[in-house]
């Protein structure tokens, strides 16, 4: 494996480490040392998409399975190309997850799935811990692709990656996070995993999606996004899921640009050499302007080729685990 | 005929009766005939060695959900005073969420006759304060009451209109019954599964904030002023709600109260490192560890009346789900004595005496109902505790059709070892058995 670009993460990578985990379920429960062997293997990986073959046998004869509960374009074909790309073979398993989709059918679809012998479920749904159970109950590997308001890991890692790439380092650096924190899995995945690296982590949104408990995560709350915007050095802007706008939290999309959503003069407030994420898909002028979004400080469309070499990573590191165990 | 029957050698505890010590019970024809040291028994009498356990008057759980009529799968009559029984309990009050529910006369008949069948522990329904639990009519509580209701409720469901509580605290009066509501507002608890706080914000779970119990807490008390009915705040689970109660009591108010085990020893960090285990889901939520504190004070300073467990039984078939979409309630009748005994009593957070006044006489006079001590006349129910005996609560070996509890595996000390209900042994554990069922 080749060195990883950039500093290595804090932590001291010198100490032999081994995967042994079989399911990425978030980040919360990851250590320092086994972010940074995804991160690691990341950079590996990054170099099969300028192969002219872009493909590694390493899962040849493995199955992945992609279980998607909730909708979902750009994770599913990621986590389909980085599964491609180590010669495994890919089932998409897309279920229409209505509300009145009871534990027996997930419970159900569970068993049908364990009976198919895959290699991997790489799971979303649209409630929290979906994953754990999926993990509890099956043998093969599960990855957490989002679930509820939960964790997004394989997102959080990506982002880390394209901050690593741009900035060399993540220990030090402030990163604003900006939205609706309540309710957005990708701040609480990135929010791990970004303090247990070192990064002074703001969180900024409305009252009534930023709950003040957040502190405990050991991030700054801030109620002005020009607060947490000051002198940052990452932005993160999360996606404004829409139909909040029907409940009591905010009035009209209108007033929330306006009061959150990142334009270049906000955008100014932060560092020069400042970089802007977003996890996509994009409302474009509601949280960010397009101005913004297509500026030089978006490091968006790099967040989704990061997104495939940390898919591959994860996958990798979680076949060695399972080859260790058999 | 009964045969008598003498409890001797151990030590009895009777708060409302003002008893600890060494006295031996003599039970004839279904009702204590005397008290007292040395008794002789009649030489037909039956008798239970209790020396060095602790007798006290037959347990009653004021707040259980027994699912008959209409969730048969999960607990019926039968099934529920089964668990009661092995649990210690001589008496349960069932709430009235049945399918249909116990909103007329017929359904508390029905409850009525089942537990007459079953002829274990007590069974005092509680009827519907609204028709169909809909909030909207009163139901007839004079009818229900003639059947046997001794307190009305919408358990599960709060009233959430103002207008209707005070108009169910004004009717109950009629009948000198208490109105036990389940304090939430729905509006504020919205969609959330978890208590909303630092573990909700944490793992992204949504929440009910505790604001949800004080915000009915606090309009409750103001139409207990207003209307002079009683007033019982079932499964109180937060620090605000606690001190506006304790503040009532003080000013006199006709208001009540309980605490569930688990609301006592739990917290919503232990549904964090469960793993979202769907039985520690119930409603209300297991709360902060400061709510906890609380509870624990206000048990300790006499605020709160009764501990009940707010049985709730629920197949694995319901529980076996999503973390969101399982429904609300675990288990509590076979499990709350031990919990109390081991980390209640044992860890001195309440004494015995205290113990044994939540689960008798306190929520008697809650609820209005005979029992909850022991004289010379009075029926015999009566319980036995060993506070010693160590044992592992395995779900699996309940009396109660479901398993749904979160205190599965725990190593505790105490357990009822002997049920006597109207002087029959309905419940006894072989001597030693590590075991409580």
């Amino acid at each position: 494996m080749s060195a990883a670009a950039g500093t290595p993460v804090s932590g001291d990578l010198s100490i032999p480490f081994r995967w042994r985990r079989k399911d990425l379920l978030g980040i919360a429960e990851l250590s320092v040392q086994e972010i940074g062997a995804v991160l690691a293997a990341a950079e590996s990986f990054a170099e099969v998409a300028l192969r002219p073959v872009k493909k590694v046998p390493t899962l040849r004869g493995k199955t992945v399975v992609n279980l998607f509960f909730e909708p979902s374009t750009r994770t599913r074909v990621s986590f389909e190309i980085a599964a491609q790309r180590l010669s495994a073979d890919v089932v998409n398993f897309s279920v229409a997850s209505s509300s009145q989709s009871k534990g027996e059918t997930l419970r159900d679809t569970t068993r049908n799935i364990a009976s198919m012998f895959p290699d991997f479920v790489v799971v979303r749904h649209a409630h929290h811990g979906v994953p754990a159970m999926l993990a509890r109950e099956l043998d093969c590997g599960v990855i957490n692709a989002g679930d509820g308001s939960h964790e997004h890991p394989t997102q959080a890692l990506l982002d880390a990656m394209t901050i690593r790439h741009r900035k060399g380092r993540i220990e030090g650096l402030t990163v604003a996070m900006v939205g609706d924190i309540a309710h957005s899995r990708v701040a609480r995945s990135n929010i791990h995993l970004l303090t247990r690296l070192g990064a002074r982590v703001r969180v900024a949104g409305p009252r009534t999606m930023l709950p003040r408990e957040m502190a405990a995560l050991g991030v700054e709350v801030c109620y002005r996004v020009e607060d947490a915007l000051d002198g940052a050095d990452v932005i993160m802007m999360l996606r404004l899921q829409l139909e909040r706008q029907r409940s009591v939290l905010f009035p009209s999309l209108g007033e929330y640009a306006a009061l959150f959503g990142l334009d270049a003069k906000r955008l100014a407030l932060a560092r020069p050499d400042a970089i802007v994420l977003h996890p996509g898909p994009m409302n474009r002028g509601v949280e960010i302007a397009s101005e913004v979004a297509d500026g030089g400080h978006s490091a968006i469309l790099e967040q989704v080729g990061q997104g495939v070499a940390v898919r591959m990573a994860v996958l990798y590191l979680l076949a060695g685990a399972r080859e260790e165990r058999s | 005929m009964m045969r008598p029957l003498l409890i001797h050698g151990g030590r009895l505890v009777d708060p409302a009766g003002g008893i600890d010590g060494e006295l031996d019970l003599l039970l004839v024809d279904g009702r204590v005939a005397e008290i007292g040291a040395g008794l002789r028994a009649p030489v037909d009498a039956e008798r239970i060695d209790a020396a060095g356990k602790v007798v006290t008057p037959g347990l009653i759980d004021m707040h259980v959900h027994l699912r008959e009529p209409g969730q048969e799968a999960n607990e019926t009559v039968a099934s529920g005073v089964a668990a009661a029984v092995a649990g210690g309990f001589t008496a349960v009050a069932c709430m009235a969420n049945t399918l249909p529910a116990n909103d007329g006369r017929l359904v508390t008949e029905l409850i009525v006759h089942a537990a007459e069948r079953a002829n274990l522990a007590r069974v005092f329904p509680v009827g519907a304060i609204s028709k169909g639990l809909e909030g909207k009519e009163l139901a007839p509580m004079g009818a229900m009451v003639k059947a046997g209701a001794v307190a009305f409720s919408d358990d599960g469901r709060p009233v959430t209109s103002a207008e209707l509580m005070r108009r169910a605290l004004e009717y109950a009066q009629h009948f000198g019954v208490p109105v036990i509501q389940h304090a939430q507002d729905l509006e504020l608890s919205g969609d959330g599964v978890m208590h909303e706080g630092e573990w909700s914000a944490r793992s992204g779970m949504p929440g009910i904030p505790g604001l949800a119990e004080d915000v009915m807490v606090a309009r409750d008390l103001l139409l207990v002023e207003e209307t002079g009915g009683r007033y019982h705040v079932a499964h109180l689970s937060t620090a605000r709600a606690a001190t506006m109660v304790r503040d009532a009591k003080r000013r006199g108010l006709p208001v009540t109260c309980e605490v569930t085990p688990h609301h006592l020893l739990l917290t919503d960090r232990d549904v964090v490192e469960s793993g979202f285990h769907t039985h520690f889901k119930m409603n209300p939520p297991l709360r902060a560890e400061s709510d906890r504190q609380a509870l624990l004070e206000a048990l300790a300073d006499g605020t709160v009346d009764a501990i009940a467990s707010d049985h709730a039984p629920h197949a694995s078939d319901e529980k076996c789900c999503e973390f969101e979409l399982a429904p609300f309630g675990i288990l509590g009748l076979e499990t709350t004595v031990a919990l109390g005994l081991d980390r209640l009593v044992r860890p001195g957070i309440v004494s015995l005496k205290q113990f044994v006044q939540l689960l008798t006489v306190g929520p008697a006079r809650a609820l209005g109902i005979s029992g909850g001590t022991l004289a010379p006349g009075v029926r015999a129910d009566v319980t036995i505790l060993d506070l010693e005996r160590p044992w592992r609560v395995r779900a699996g070996a309940f009396a109660s059709l479901s398993r749904n509890t979160p205190f599965e595996a725990w190593d505790v000390r105490g357990v009822a070892t002997a049920t006597v209900v109207a002087g029959r042994i309905v419940h006894q554990l072989e001597p030693g058995r590590g075991s409580a069922s």
